[in-house]
This record gives structure tokens, C-alpha cells and sequence, in this order.
């Protein structure tokens, strides 16, 4: 009988989805890892529910209300929860609004932006409410690991998962974490 | 003559008055600010067309000093000195009761563009603070009738040459002298003995003496001196440091205020042995209320032959002093950024080797010496090496002063033998309840009690100076709080370890400090600082996390008894992150709220 797969679920909060490319970049490797995990909760698999995962990978920072109760119950589930990419570590392209007012930055979407007809600044309550500031994920709750690059690439992801799924020390080589 | 006229001709007249020289911009910056109150763009623009010089590469100088301002400021431009010093003698009382009173805020200028009121790192007052600056001018001893005053003058549109001058006294307050402070030295002595025994003979006697560099490092000055004087180069320099930028620090201004003499005997001896015609003091911008004397100073011994050319009637010994004022920036103290300040530059250290010994000021071999090292050489040279040698231990000759401040009852400075230990210190000055000191400063040592025996020496705990002193009643977390936030404001920006780190480790204090951290916090503080320590540029980086790591080792209970029993706490209240939002969408429903209680925070490992 074959073991037991891992667990793993996946989830992109304040970030646009680039880290989960980067994940699909791993190709025909990604039939290695099928055989030794399972995908819980992912945009992958579209599952809304999170069960309990030995592995959870987070991509994207927390800009909202929504990305606060994310986080905070991937945390709750996760054995393991990793930081995947810039935004996530740093709080990204999205933080760039942190040097602004929040309410600047909607006035100026909503408000005052070219060809708006009807100005206002959505209040429905299906929309998460904005955070005044975008932070990095381990300002929320405690990270274990953290990934870095815009995205990191495929071969640092497989790197990294399989170092980890295989217990072996955590090391990437240098080609894999330089970015200039 | 039309506005735009009027400017242009006194910015030409201030720049023409500094030789049309780029590597005086901090210098013509500094005096065209005092004439027009700030450095407009346009300002700015035709500084750089004076000086031939990018339009940015101006604005990158007057962006980085604290002290140069590129946007309006008050007519009257107080700012507090914000040391600990200043904060255990009640400055932020008297801050805002002055804010109050004058009805400004914090850092903003009175609508009527009369008054800025805000805060400054050390003023280097700290044995008779809380102290102020108003307009570059030191204010001492400030309390509220003082204060009451101030506003009175300010609100009558008193020039500051009419305020009282009890005001702006700063006192010496020499507790205790030795060999330095203690003997008689006449004027041109050590200028003699050059001339009489030769420079070989005196770096002899700089040898025999041990002298080490009395900034704090500690570097061996003979070698210095020789190396410089050894190093091939067209012109030669001499720097006296005296950007005594380290909170708690202030035996450079008394020696400056007192000694100034035996200080610009000490670099005119320097510049006769390593060959050298020219020197620069660089002064902090805090103390330019010594200036004028300073100048009167240098005036008389160009006048009786200790200055200028043919010093004492020797064909060929020429030297002269320049002084340079600084504008608020403590990176400056480092001596590759002093040298790239005093080059017209913003001060950014520079990647050592080579030093400055072979490429110093202009690329040329210059000597960087801090004002007591040049003091204790200036002595050397007349009583010899051995004299200086008979005091202090094996590796540290001679003597130190120290600026005493905090609890105790006499604050102010003492004159040591090297070896003394820190609990004689702290008999002598009267502090008789200390549960702790800052030595050195915020880039030193923080000690507790258990190390009163330690001896202040380079063997053991090296100082530049600065002795700071907590007594029982006082919370130390209070000054690690108060260093870091020091160091976020005086980094310089150029290396990330350092511009992110200091800012990161305050987060983290502020955290514990206001009780919202977990033991998690106090091991990404030591994670963090182990960072700093080696990857950062220069002195500045590497030091900024010693308080918080000192503090961890010797006060452990002041962090403890803050920390909350959780495994993790975020690090800002996610509720109140909201606030902002809710106004803004006048939402009051359940998802409008992060309440503690509705959180997933108890299920975290």
C-alpha cells in the first residue's frame, strides 16, 4: 500500500495570482507532486472548505477583512504555513498604497477617477472591508517558512516542497534566490 | 529689482562669499537657508547653477540633513532635544505644554508661519536639559516659566539677538579634571617642541604615549598619523571630529567651549608632522552657538603666528583651520561620511578600505581624529610620552572624559585615568540608586548592576564618552524605546539591513513596550539584530540593535513581565485597522468589525 499523501492547500490573498503560475511552471513535475499530495482548499480545486493540511502555501499579503479570516484560519488548519513571494514577505506592489491615505486612494478610484458615472465609495456588505494599511502575512499570524521572489520560480518552489516534504534541511542554491 | 533678481543676487553673494567652491554646498546651503528661512526649489535650482551642479544633486543634500529644510518652516523654529536625558527631566511635558501654548502641534507650523515647534535627537545638553534649539541656537535648562517667556518673545516677534541671554548659557560643568583638563598648557608649547625636537621625534613620543582614539574606536593614533604621513599625496588633511552626534555625549563641546586653544594646537601639531597645510573642524550643527568664539579663536592665533603662514617665524610651516558646521546628522560621526559631508556631499559612509589615512578628504591622505585625541596629543607633544603612559592600564594610556548624565546628582563631565571602574563613577557623581547605564551611548553598552565592577578601558567597556544613568525608578525599556527610534531617524538610507532593520526592531519594541508582544517577539528581535549586526554598512547599522540586545541579555524581567502568555500576537490591532473603512462606507454590519472574540486566533500553534 502506497503512503499516505500530504496535504496541501494553496490560497492567493492580497497578490494577482503570479506565485500560482509559478507553481503550474513546475509542468511535468507537477505529476510527480500529484502522486505524493493531495490539494485541499486551492484556487486549483476550486474547494471552499478548509480541512486539515499538513502544508499550506500563501501567496499575497493582507489588504482586507477577508484576507485577515483567510489567513487566520489557514493558520488554525495548516501544520506547516509557508510565505510564497513579495508580497506575501513584504507586502508587495499592493502596499504601495500604504504611503497613501485609505481614503485618498478610494476617493481617488471611486470619487474623482475620469468617466465614473454615480461616484461613491461601494459599501455593499459583500465587499470585504479595506485594511488602512496592506501588511505582510507574519504581522497576522505566525509563519513558519518563507519563500521569496516575484514569483519564486517553479525550480524554487519544487526545490523548497520537496526539501521539506523529504525532511531534508532547508537550502536553496544560490542561482534559485538571486534576483538581480 | 523684481524678486526672482533679488534672490539670484544673494544666492551669488553667499555663494561667491565660499569661493564658488562645491565642496562648501552644505556650507553655502546652511547660510542661504539662515537668510531665507528655507530652500525652495527655485532656491535650490540656482545654488546648482552657482556651483555648476545638478539641480538634484542639491536637493539629495538638503533632503538628507535633518537641520536643512525644503519645505516652511516658522519664523522661529524650535526643536526639543529628545534624548532620554531630556525625557527623564520632563521634555515631553514642557513640549506640549509649549505646542499648547503657542497653539501649534507637534512637527507643524503656526498657520500664521510665525513658530514650527518639534523634536531633535540629542542636543548634547544633557547635564543641563531639557534642552532646545531655536533657529540653530542652543536653549538650555528649559522649564515653564522659561517656556512662558519664550512663547511672549515669540508672539512679539522678538529677534532672537534680544532674548535673554541666560537663556542660551551652557555651563562646562567640569566635575573632575586629571592631566588634561587639570594642567596649565601655554599657548604654542607643542608647536615649539615640534620645531625644536622635529616630527620624527614626536611621532616617538605619540608612540610611547599609546594614544587611542578617543571617539571610541580606539585606533592607535602614532599609526594613524604615520601611516597618513607616510601615504603618497599632493596635498595633506587634517579632521577633527567634533560631530558629537552620540546621545549622552558632550565632553567634545566642552573642550571646544574651554580648551580650544589646546584642540587647535593638537591639529596644527598634526598638520607639521604628517605635512599637511590645511585642517577642517567638523562641528556639529548643534553647537554653532560656538562658532563666533571659536572663530575669535582662530582670529588670535593667526595674529600672534600660532596659524596662517611661517607659524613662529618657521619658513614653510603653514597651516590654517577651516571649520565646518554640520546640519544634524549623526551618520556624520563615522569618518568616511564626516569626509563626504565635508566634501559638499550628503554624508553616506564610504566603503573602507582604503581609509582615510590614504584617501581621505579629496582622495588625499588625511588624519580623522576625534577633539579630546587631539587635546591629549597637543600635551603629549610638550610632556612626552611617558608622562601620558604613567596613567591608565596596559592597553588604554592616559585618560578619559566622561559625560555624565541621567540620575545622578552631579551631572557633567569627569576626567579619569583608563581603568576606573563604573562603580566609582557612579559614587563620584552621585548616583547612588543606578539599576543600569548606558555606556557609550545608544551604539554602546547597555550594563546592569551585576557589572558595576567593570572597568572603563578598551580591554573591557570602551567608550567615546557618553555615560547615561538609570536609577531604580525609571523603566529601561523607556530608553530602548527611545534609542530606536533614535536610530530610525538617523539612518542614513543607503543599505537596506539598516534603513529596514532599525525600522523593523522599532516596530517590534514599541510592540512589547506597549504590551502587545509574545516571547516570538523577543526571538525576532535577536534574529533581527544578529542581522543588523553583520550585514549592515558601516558602525551605525551594526551598533543600532545593541540596546535591544543588551536589554534582552541584562534586563530580562523588563521585557517579561510585558509579554502576553499567547504564542503569537499581530503586530497592530486588526479591529481599529478598519476603522478607517467603516467611516469611509458608514458599514456598522457583523463583517465590518475583526473582533478578538470571533477570530481564529486561539486555534494558532
Amino acid at each position: 500500500m502506497s503512503e499516505p499523501k500530504v496535504k496541501i492547500a494553496t490560497c492567493s490573498l492580497a497578490g494577482c495570482f503570479g506565485c500560482h503560475m509559478s507553481l503550474l511552471d513546475l509542468d511535468e513535475r507537477l505529476f510527480d507532486l500529484a502522486e505524493r499530495v493531495e490539494l485541499d482548499r486551492s484556487p486549483l480545486t476550486d474547494i471552499k472548505e478548509l480541512s486539515d493540511c499538513d502544508l499550506g502555501l500563501i501567496e499575497g499579503g493582507v489588504c482586507n477583512a477577508e484576507n485577515v479570516h483567510v489567513l487566520m484560519e489557514f493558520r488554525a488548519r495548516c501544520k506547516i504555513l509557508v510565505a510564497i513571494g513579495a508580497c506575501a514577505l513584504n507586502g508587495g506592489v499592493p502596499a504601495m498604497r500604504n504611503q497613501f491615505d485609505l481614503k485618498d486612494c478610494l476617493e481617488e478610484s471611486y470619487l474623482r477617477g475620469i468617466g465614473l458615472v454615480n461616484p461613491q465609495i461601494p459599501n455593499d456588505p459583500e465587499i470585504p472591508l479595506l485594511l488602512d494599511q496592506v501588511h505582510p502575512l507574519h504581522e497576522v499570524v505566525k509563519i513558519d517558512y518563507f519563500l521569496p521572489g516575484c514569483p519564486p520560480s517553479a525550480d524554487a518552489i519544487w526545490t523548497f516542497v520537496n526539501q521539506l516534504l523529504s525532511d531534508q534541511p532547508l537550502a536553496l542554491p544560490y542561482t534559485q534566490i538571486h534576483y538581480d | 529689482m523684481a524678486e526672482s533678481d533679488i534672490l539670484t543676487q544673494t544666492i551669488h553673494e553667499i555663494v561667491q562669499r565660499h569661493g564658488g567652491a562645491p565642496t562648501r554646498l552644505l556650507q553655502i546651503l546652511r547660510d542661504v537657508q539662515d537668510r531665507l528661512t528655507w530652500l525652495s526649489p527655485e532656491t535650490m535650482d540656482r545654488v546648482a547653477e552657482e556651483l555648476d551642479l545638478s539641480p538634484i544633486k542639491v536637493r539629495g543634500v538638503a533632503e538628507f540633513y535633518s537641520f536643512l529644510y525644503t519645505a516652511p518652516r516658522g519664523s522661529y523654529d524650535v526643536l526639543f532635544s529628545d534624548n532620554i536625558t531630556d525625557r527623564m527631566l520632563g521634555n515631553r511635558e514642557l513640549l506640549h505644554y509649549l505646542c499648547d501654548r503657542l497653539g501649534v502641534h507637534v512637527g507643524e507650523t503656526r498657520a500664521d508661519g510665525r513658530v514650527t515647534v518639534g523634536t531633535t535627537s540629542c542636543t548634547g545638553m544633557c547635564d543641563q536639559g531639557p534642552a532646545a534649539l531655536v533657529n540653530g541656537h542652543a536653549l538650555t535648562r528649559l522649564d515653564k516659566p522659561r517656556l512662558d517667556r519664550i512663547v511672549e518673545l515669540v508672539n512679539r516677534q522678538t529677534p532672537l539677538t534680544e532674548w535673554p541671554r541666560e537663556f542660551f548659557e551652557v555651563a562646562s560643568n567640569i566635575r573632575r579634571a586629571d592631566i588634561l583638563l587639570g594642567r596649565h598648557f601655554a599657548d604654542g608649547a607643542a608647536l615649539r617642541a615640534v620645531l625644536k625636537r622635529r616630527p620624527e621625534a614626536i611621532l616617538e613620543e605619540m608612540v610611547k604615549s599609546g594614544l587611542r582614539g578617543q571617539g571610541g574606536a580606539g585606533f592607535k593614533s602614532a599609526a594613524k598619523w604615520i601611516s597618513c604621513r607616510n601615504a603618497p599625496g599632493e596635498e595633506k588633511y587634517v579632521v577633527c571630529n567634533a560631530d558629537e552626534g552620540e546621545p549622552g555625549t558632550f565632553k567634545d563641546r566642552v573642550l571646544m567651549q574651554d580648551f580650544a586653544d589646546l584642540v587647535f594646537e593638537g591639529m596644527t601639531l598634526c598638520g607639521r608632522v604628517i605635512g599637511a597645510r590645511q585642517g577642517f573642524v567638523y562641528l556639529r550643527g548643534e553647537y554653532r552657538y560656538l562658532l563666533p568664539s571659536l572663530q575669535a579663536h582662530l582670529q588670535r592665533r593667526r595674529e600672534v603666528g600660532l596659524l596662517g603662514s611661517d607659524i613662529l617665524g618657521e619658513p614653510g610651516f603653514d597651516f590654517d583651520i577651516d571649520i565646518h558646521l554640520g546640519a544634524g546628522a549623526y551618520v556624520c560621526g563615522e569618518e568616511s561620511a564626516l569626509i563626504e559631508s565635508l566634501e559638499g556631499k550628503h554624508g553616506v559612509p564610504r566603503i573602507r578600505p582604503p581609509f582615510p589615512t590614504t584617501h581621505g578628504y579629496l582622495n588625499q591622505p588625511t588624519v580623522v581624529n576625534n577633539v579630546e585625541t587631539f587635546a591629549a596629543a597637543a600635551k603629549i607633544a610638550v610632556e612626552g610620552g611617558a608622562w601620558f603612559a604613567s596613567r591608565g592600564t596596559a592597553e588604554s594610556k592616559g585618560t578619559k572624559l566622561l559625560s555624565l548624565s541621567g540620575d545622578c546628582e552631579r551631572p557633567g563631565i569627569y576626567e579619569y585615568p583608563f581603568g576606573v571602574t563604573v562603580r566609582r563613577v557612579l559614587e563620584d557623581c552621585g548616583a547612588r540608586d543606578a539599576q543600569g547605564i548606558q555606556m557609550a551611548g545608544p551604539a554602546g553598552h547597555m550594563i546592569s548592576a551585576r557589572q558595576f565592577d567593570r572597568r572603563i578601558c578598551f580591554e573591557d567597556l570602551a567608550t567615546g564618552g557618553s555615560f547615561m544613568v538609570f536609577s531604580h525608578r525609571r523603566d529601561i525599556l523607556d530608553g530602548v524605546r527611545n534609542f530606536a527610534h533614535f536610530f530610525v531617524h538617523e539612518s542614513c538610507g543607503f543599505c537596506t539591513p539598516c534603513r529596514v532593520g532599525t525600522s523593523l526592531l522599532r516596530d517590534l519594541v514599541t510592540k512589547v513596550h506597549t504590551g502587545h508582544g509574545t516571547r516570538y517577539d523577543l526571538e525576532e528581535m535577536r534574529k533581527l539584530g544578529r542581522i543588523m549586526q553583520v550585514a549592515c554598512h558601516c558602525g551605525l547599522g551594526q551598533t543600532a540593535p545593541n540596546p535591544v540586545l543588551d536589554s534582552l541579555d541584562q534586563f530580562p524581567e523588563a521585557w517579561e513581565r510585558r509579554l502576553r502568555s499567547t504564542a503569537f500576537e499581530p503586530a497592530f490591532d486588526l479591529d481599529a485597522a478598519l476603522e478607517q473603512a467603516r467611516q469611509l462606507t458608514g458599514r456598522s454590519d457583523p463583517d465590518a468589525y475583526l473582533r478578538e472574540e470571533e477570530l481564529m486566533l486561539g486555534a494558532m500553534p
